[in-house]
């Protein structure tokens, strides 16, 4: 949605909320430390469910440019996204938590650079 | 594509101007509950722009100082905005008045179940249509222009990847798969030759349905079809479940899913008809292939 500074990109939270594939520590401390974060952001309970909905919330919120999004693996959410109607654009970012321990999602959430695809 | 009349609600966390900051465990309390109740939600300071995501309505929550904020920016006054302050609640109230004004939006939640369904990886697709004719739920289905396309998500059986299997390509997707590469992990070339042995779904069931089903159109003309095909349907339904209850473990596939499966005739039936989608959609296919090559090399 928003962004304190334009300088920041703005993040997207995927919550996962109806399958265990995410490590729930991970995902709770991610969603922790980007709530008592100073950056504002976005949080949704389940990308996949949005992706089949074909919600157009999804597709407003991947119109953003340099959107770095915390959910799964960079292919898995590409593809939900394009079979959104949504593709998301070249500049997005996607942070895994399945594999990536919380304090290296928020780095890669939070750094300023615009970086390579994380897995 | 599963339709929808409703999106999910928005609650803002309002932070900005007029507003106190929230306190930070209040606000990581608020997300949990809030996701975990299958809302959207966003997280709003001072300095920040209102994107629109095209909602109706948006649920506004903050700790006010002075005036509640009528209006939000960009809003030009086409969403139905309701600003409640929540000084002094704590989460679970904040929850439940959260649920009394999406009833009263209309706007819907996540729906709390398991988005379960193939997403198709179009950079590794080569259209084969090996996913159509295997899939007995009609779960795919091909766009106009011969695309191959997942259409009935919702028919997808829970937890079953069956279809990931057969797939040449590792083109199938399930991201909410326990692993790679169909979770949507990178894939290797261990996972390709392990792929390209594929998995027929004529073999899978019993031994090749289609010329079974030709032998017993020959069969019927002989005077004793009727009982012999009756025995022989038996017997063949037996063994097809045996076979599928075997290669279930490789297969991956859930037991209720197994338990579920229709019986031998609609199996019959249906790959039939499945066997058929696949072949007017390659013929769709190649035919707008070759218009395209036309189209390419006008006069050639
Ligand atoms: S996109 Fe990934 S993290 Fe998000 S709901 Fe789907 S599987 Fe879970
Ligand atoms: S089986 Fe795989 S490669 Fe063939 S059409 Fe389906 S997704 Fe594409």
């Amino acid at each position: 949605m928003s962004q304190e500074n334009q300088s920041q990109p703005p993040l997207l939270y995927c919550n996962c909320s109806y399958a265990k594939v995410v490590p729930e520590d991970v995902k709770q401390e991610v969603l922790r430390q980007l709530s008592e974060s100073g950056r504002s952001f976005e949080a949704v309970a389940d990308l996949c469910e949005m992706s089949a909905k074909r919600d157009p919330a999804l597709i407003e919120l991947l119109k953003q440019p340099r959107l770095r999004i915390a959910a799964c693996y960079p292919r898995a959410v590409k593809w939900l996204c394009s079979a959104a109607g949504a593709p998301a654009p070249d500049d997005a970012q996607v942070v895994n938590m399945r594999i990536l321990p919380a304090d290296d999602v928020m780095q890669n959430l939070m750094s300023n650079e615009s970086g390579e695809e994380s897995t | 594509m599963i339709a929808t009349a409703k999106m999910i609600q928005r609650v803002v966390l309002y932070e900005a101007v007029g507003a106190k900051r929230l306190d930070p465990s209040l606000r990581h309390d608020l997300m949990r509950v809030l996701l975990r109740g299958g809302y959207s939600v966003s997280r709003v300071l001072a300095g920040d722009r209102l994107v629109p995501l095209g909602h109706s309505s948006l649920i506004v929550l903050g700790q006010f100082e002075g005036e509640l904020p009528e209006k939000l920016a960009d809003d030009n006054g086409s969403v139905q905005v309701l600003v409640r302050d929540i000084s002094g609640m704590e989460p679970p109230a904040i929850a439940t008045l959260v649920q009394e004004l999406a009833s009263e939006t209309g706007e819907g939640t996540a729906a709390g179940w398991k988005p379960w369904f193939p997403v198709i990886d179009y950079d590794r697709c080569t259209n084969c249509m090996q996913c159509l004719s295997f899939c007995l739920f009609d779960v795919y289905g091909v766009t106009n222009d011969g695309k191959i396309t997942v259409q009935n998500q919702t028919n997808c059986k829970t937890d079953c990847p069956a279809c990931s299997r057969v797939c040449p390509e590792v083109a199938i997707l399930f991201p909410k798969y326990k692993a790679g590469p169909i979770n949507g992990d990178e894939v290797n070339a261990d996972d390709i030759r392990r792929e390209a042995m594929k998995v027929d779904i004529s073999a899978l069931l019993g031994g090749d349905i289609y010329s079974m089903l030709r032998d017993r159109s020959a069969k019927a003309k002989s005077r004793f079809s009727k009982e012999r095909d009756d025995e022989r349907a038996l017997k063949e339904r037996q063994r097809c479940l045996k076979k599928l209850q075997e290669s279930a473990g490789m297969m991956d596939i859930p037991g209720e899913v197994l338990s579920s499966l229709p019986s031998l005739d609609q199996i019959q039936e249906k790959a039939v008809q499945a066997k058929q989608r696949a072949a007017d959609a390659i013929e769709l296919r190649d035919r707008q292939a070759g218009r395209n090559q036309s189209n390419a090399h006008p006069g050639s």
